[in-house]
C-alpha cells in the first residue's frame, strides 16, 4: 500500500522566536528553518513500514514556498520515495489554515489512493492540532491521533494504534485506509545516511499549485496582532 | 493537559536524560530537544538536570588522595591562616567568606577527581577592588592564594595543593558592555562561557571559543589558560581575540590594560603575558574580547573513515573545498564510540567504522554553504575517502552529534581513573603514538581512546583504569613525553601545565626559555603567592 506523509517547514525548534517590528507575524527572514519535529516522526514511521514491507511506497508532501523543497528532500533522504510540493507564497505559519491544508491533502488522497496518511500531531509554529482530524472528516476515514504505537494487521485491512491521552494510553483498532497523527514517543527519527542523502537528490518532486486541486489557500482568518507574552515580573522576596 | 505521569519506554527515558545531561559535569547546559518539546507538549514530572549535573561527584564514593600526599610535595614557606586573617576577610567580604570544610571539598577537588587540596578558606569577591584588597593583604602577610574560575581544568591547576586561599571569581559575572558593530564584549572574569554565548546570540554575535565545559567554565579561566577548544581553527587562539585585560598583580596593583581597540601598537603588549600564564603572574578580573558574528547557517557532518590516512585526505579536501566556511574538524577513533555507547548510552548515528571525522561548516548563506558541502561530500564519498556518514542541518541533530564528541571526557570518567594527555604532533606521525601506546598498555589498561582537533594537529590521548594504578602510570610516563619530544611536539597543546605537567616542561621548551620564564615570575611575584606549585618547575629537567 502507499503511505502519504505530510511534512511542514517550520522555524527550527531551538531558535529563539522573535516578533516582527510591525507585530504582524513571527520573524522568519534569515531564521533557521527545519522539518517540524512531529512530521519527522511521521516520516520515520512511514519509512519503517516500508522496511517491514507493509508499505511499498512512501510519498512526502509539503505546502510552502520554494524552500519547502529542502524539507521534502530531507524526507526523501530518510527513505521516502517521491515528493509532492504544493507551492504557495502565503505564510504557512498563520495564513495557510489547517482546513485548507486538509482540503489539499484530501484531493491528493483521491489522486494517489494511499492506504494510510501519517501526519505529525501538530506543527510547532501554529500548534493547531487540526489538520489530521479535519482530513479524516473530509475523507470520512477513521482517525487515530497522538499515536504512540502503530501496528498494521497482517492482512493490511486494519491498524491498531495506541494513543496517548490525558488519562493514560488508549488502544484503538481502525479499518484501513485511515489517518494517523504521530506523537512524540512514536519513534526516534533516524539520521539520513550520506549515500541516502546523495540518492535523495535524484528522487522526483512533483510541483503543483493548490488551484490544481481546486483548493483556495486564502485565509479565512485575519491575524490582528502577534505579540510577545508579557515580561516575567520578579516574585516576592 | 493535566500533569500526569505517562508511561515512558525505558529506552526513551534514558535517551532523554542522556540528552539532558550534556556537558562535562556542568549544571546549566542547554536543554535538549526531547526535554523542551516534552515540557511544552506533554508536561510530565521527570528528574531535573541538577541531579545529573553533579555526575562526577556521585561517581566515586571516596574523595581522591590529597595531591600533596600522592605526589609528595613540599609546602612552600608561606604563612598559615589565622583567625585575625579570617576576620579581616569577613570585614572585606561580608557573608562571602566560606570556611566550612564540607562546603570546601568541591572547591578543593578538580573535575577529574584526581587532585585534591586542603584549603581552609574560600573567598568570593564581587569586584576588582575587592580582589585588589585581598591580594594586597595576602602579599603583606605572605599568604598563598589560588584563583579559581569554573574549576573545569584538566591538569590540576584550578585547585589548591596545600592550604592556599581560594579566590573564586564566580560572583564576578557582570557583562559590562557589548558593541554590536565592532563585536567587542567587555565583561568580568567570572562570566560563564555559555551565558556569554546566550547573551551575545541575541545580538547576532558569538564567543570566539567553544569547549565541552562551556556550561561551567568562566572566561577569566579560559583566558588564563589560553583555552583552545573546538573552533580554534576558525577563530584563532585567545592570544588573537582578546583585546584587553584588567589584571590584579601580586602586590594588589590593578593593572588596567582593558582596551577595546582592535589595533594598538603602543609599547609591550602586556596582556599577552597573562593569557595562558594560569594565574601565576596575575589574576584576570575583567576581559575585553572580540566576538565574531554568529553564523546564519551551520551544518554538521559526521563521516566514517576506514583508516587514518583517509582522515588526513578528508582534512585536505575539507580545507580546499570548504575553506572559508570550515569551522571545526574533529576526529575520533572507534574506541571512542564504544566508550560513549557503553558509558553514556549514546547511539552511533552511522555504522561502526575505525575512524570518524566531524566536520562543521558555519557561514552567512545557507544555500551557498550547502552547495559547497554537497560538492565536498560527493567528492570524498565518490573517491572512497569516506565510506559512510550523515549530515545534520537542524539544531536537535547537530546537538546530538556534537554531544558524542563533547561528552567524551565525561564518558571517560565513568571508567574510573583517567590518564589524560593533550599532545600537539605533526600530522604525519599523529596516530602512530596511539598505536605504540595501545600496544604498551593494553594488558593493564581498561581502554585507550584517541580523539582531538585534527584540524589543529592536537591529539587527546586518554587511557583508563578502574582505580589509580601506579604501574600503569609508569608505563605511560615518561614514554609519552619522550615520544612527543622526539617529533618536536608539545606535551600540552591546550590544557596547560597546571600541577600535573609542570615538571615535564623541558620536553617542549629549552632550558634558557624556562629560565627566562622563572625570572619573569620572580619579578612579577617575588613572594610567589599567586597560584604556587603550578606551571613552572622548581628545577629544570628534573
Amino acid at each position: 500500500m502507499k503511505v502519504l506523509v505530510g511534512v511542514k517547514r517550520v522555524v527550527d525548534y531551538a531558535v529563539k522566536i522573535r516578533i516582527k517590528a510591525d507585530k504582524s507575524a513571527v520573524e522568519t527572514a534569515s531564521v533557521k528553518m527545519s522539518m517540524n519535529p512531529f512530521c519527522e516522526i511521521a516520516v520515520e514511521e512511514a519509512v519503517r513500514m516500508k522496511e517491514k514491507k507493509i508499505a511499498d511506497e512512501v510519498i512526502a508532501v509539503s505546502i510552502g514556498p520554494k524552500q519547502a523543497q529542502e524539507t521534502i528532500r530531507t524526507a526523501l533522504a530518510m527513505g521516502a520515495d517521491r515528493g509532492v510540493h504544493i507551492t504557495t507564497d502565503a505564510r504557512t505559519d498563520q495564513e495557510v489554515q489547517p482546513l485548507a491544508v486538509a482540503k489539499v491533502l484530501a484531493a491528493l488522497v483521491e489522486q494517489e489512493q494511499p492506504g494510510m496518511v501519517v501526519l505529525g500531531k501538530q506543527a510547532i509554529d501554529d500548534d493547531s492540532n487540526q489538520t489530521g482530524q479535519m482530513l479524516a472528516g473530509l475523507l470520512d476515514w477513521p482517525q487515530a491521533t497522538f499515536a504512540n504505537e502503530v501496528t498494521v494487521a497482517d492482512d493490511k485491512a486494519s491498524v491498531q494504534v495506541v494513543r496517548e491521552i490525558d488519562g493514560g494510553l488508549q488502544t484503538l483498532s481502525a479499518p484501513l485506509p485511515a489517518v494517523v497523527t504521530a506523537d512524540l514517543r512514536l519513534n526516534q527519527p533516524r539520521y539520513a545516511t550520506l549515500p541516502n542523502i546523495m540518492k535523495a537528490k535524484k528522487k522526483k518532486i512533483a510541483k503543483h499549485k493548490a488551484a490544481d486541486f481546486g483548493v483556495d489557500l486564502a485565509s479565512t482568518v485575519e491575524v490582528v496582532s502577534v505579540e510577545d507574552p508579557p515580561v516575567r515580573q520578579a516574585g516576592q522576596k | 493537559m493535566a500533569h500526569q505521569r505517562l508511561p515512558l519506554k525505558i529506552g526513551h527515558l534514558r535517551q532523554y536524560l542522556a540528552l539532558i545531561n550534556t556537558g562535562s559535569g556542568c549544571l546549566h547546559r542547554t536543554v535538549s530537544f526531547y526535554t523542551q518539546v516534552h515540557a511544552k507538549y506533554c508536561p510530565i514530572q521527570y528528574q531535573s538536570s541538577r541531579r545529573f549535573g553533579l555526575l562526577s561527584r556521585s561517581m566515586q564514593k571516596e574523595d581522591p588522595e590529597l595531591t600533596s600526599v600522592r605526589y609528595n610535595v613540599q609546602r612552600g614557606n608561606f604563612a598559615r591562616i589565622s583567625s585575625e586573617d579570617v576576620a579581616v576577610f569577613e570585614k572585606l567580604l561580608p557573608g562571602r567568606v566560606i570556611a566550612d570544610p564540607e562546603e570546601l571539598v568541591g572547591y578543593n577537588t578538580d573535575w577529574l577527581r584526581m587532585c585534591r587540596g586542603n584549603s581552609q578558606l574560600l573567598l568570593r569577591p564581587k569586584t576588582t577592588e575587592e580582589i585588589s584588597e585581598i591580594i594586597k593583604y595576602c602579599n603583606a602577610r605572605n599568604l598563598a592564594v589560588m584563583p579559581q574560575g569554573g574549576n573545569t581544568g584538566l591538569v590540576g591547576g584550578s585547585v589548591p595543593v596545600f592550604d592556599e586561599i581560594i579566590i573564586s571569581t564566580s560572583l564576578m559575572n557582570k557583562i559590562i558592555s557589548v558593541d554590536e558593530i565592532s563585536g567587542t564584549l567587555v565583561c568580568q572574569a567570572g562570566c560563564v562561557l555559555e551565558a556569554l554565548n546566550t547573551h551575545l546570540s541575541d545580538l547576532g554575535l558569538m564567543m570566539p571559543l567553544d569547549l565541552g565545559a562551556k556550561g561551567s567554565c568562566q572566561i577569566g579561566g579560559n583566558i588564563s589558560t589560553n583555552a583552545g577548544g573546538l573552533r580554534l581553527m576558525r577563530y584563532g587562539s585567545l592570544h588573537g581575540s582578546v583585546l584587553g585585560l584588567e589584571v590584579v598583580q601580586a602586590d594588589g596593583t590593578v593593572l588596567d590594560c582593558l582596551s577595546t581597540l582592535r589595533k594598538d601598537n603602543t609599547g609591550y603588549d602586556l596582556k599577552q603575558l597573562f593569557i595562558g600564564s594560569e594565574g601565576t603572574l596575575g589574576i584576570v578580573t575583567s576581559v575585553s574580547i572580540l566576538c565574531p558574528r554568529k553564523p546564519q547557517s551551520i551544518n554538521l557532518a559526521i563521516l566514517g573513515v576506514s583508516n587514518f590516512e583517509n582522515c588526513l585526505k578528508a582534512l585536505k579536501e575539507a580545507k580546499g573545498m570548504l575553506g572559508e566556511i570550515l569551522s571545526a574538524f574533529e576526529f575520533m577513533d572507534s574506541p571512542c564510540i564504544d566508550l560513549v555507547k557503553a558509558n553514556l548510552q549514546l547511539t552511533n548515528p552511522i555504522s561502526d567504522m575505525p575512524f570518524y571525522v566531524l566536520i562543521e561548516t558555519a557561514g552567512s548563506n545557507g544555500t551557498h554553504d550547502e552547495e559547497k558541502l554537497n560538492l565536498f561530500l560527493e567528492k570524498v564519498l565518490g573517491e572512497g575517502i569516506v565510506e559512510d556518514g550523515t549530515v545534520a542541518t537542524d539544531s536537535t541533530k547537530i546537538q546530538s552529534i556534537w554531544a558524542i564528541r563533547e561528552r567524551l571526557a565525561e564518558a571517560l570518567l565513568h571508567d574510573g581513573y583517567v590518564y589524560k594527555y593533550d599532545i600537539s604532533l605533526p600530522l604525519a606521525n599523529f596516530y602512530d603514538l596511539v598505536i605504540d601506546m595501545r600496544e604498551r598498555v593494553n594488558d593493564i589498561a581498561t581502554r585507550t581512546v584517541a580523539y582531538g582537533h585534527l584540524g589543529d594537529g592536537n591529539l587527546h590521548l586518554n587511557i583508563t583504569s578502574p582505580t589509580y594504578d601506579h604501574e600503569l602510570l609508569e608505563k605511560i610516563e615518561p614514554f609519552i613525553y619522550e615520544w612527543t619530544s622526539r617529533y618536536n611536539g608539545s606535551i600540552s597543546a591546550e590544557h596547560g601545565l597546571g600541577f600535573k605537567k609542570k615538571d615535564f616542561i623541558h620536553f617542549s621548551k629549552t632550558k634558557k626559555a624556562v629560565e627566562l620564564m622563572q625570572q619573569i615570575k620572580v619579578m612579577m611575584d617575588p613572594k610567589g603567592i599567586l597560584n604556587p606549585y603550578k606551571m613552572l618547575p622548581d628545577k629544570y629537567g628534573d
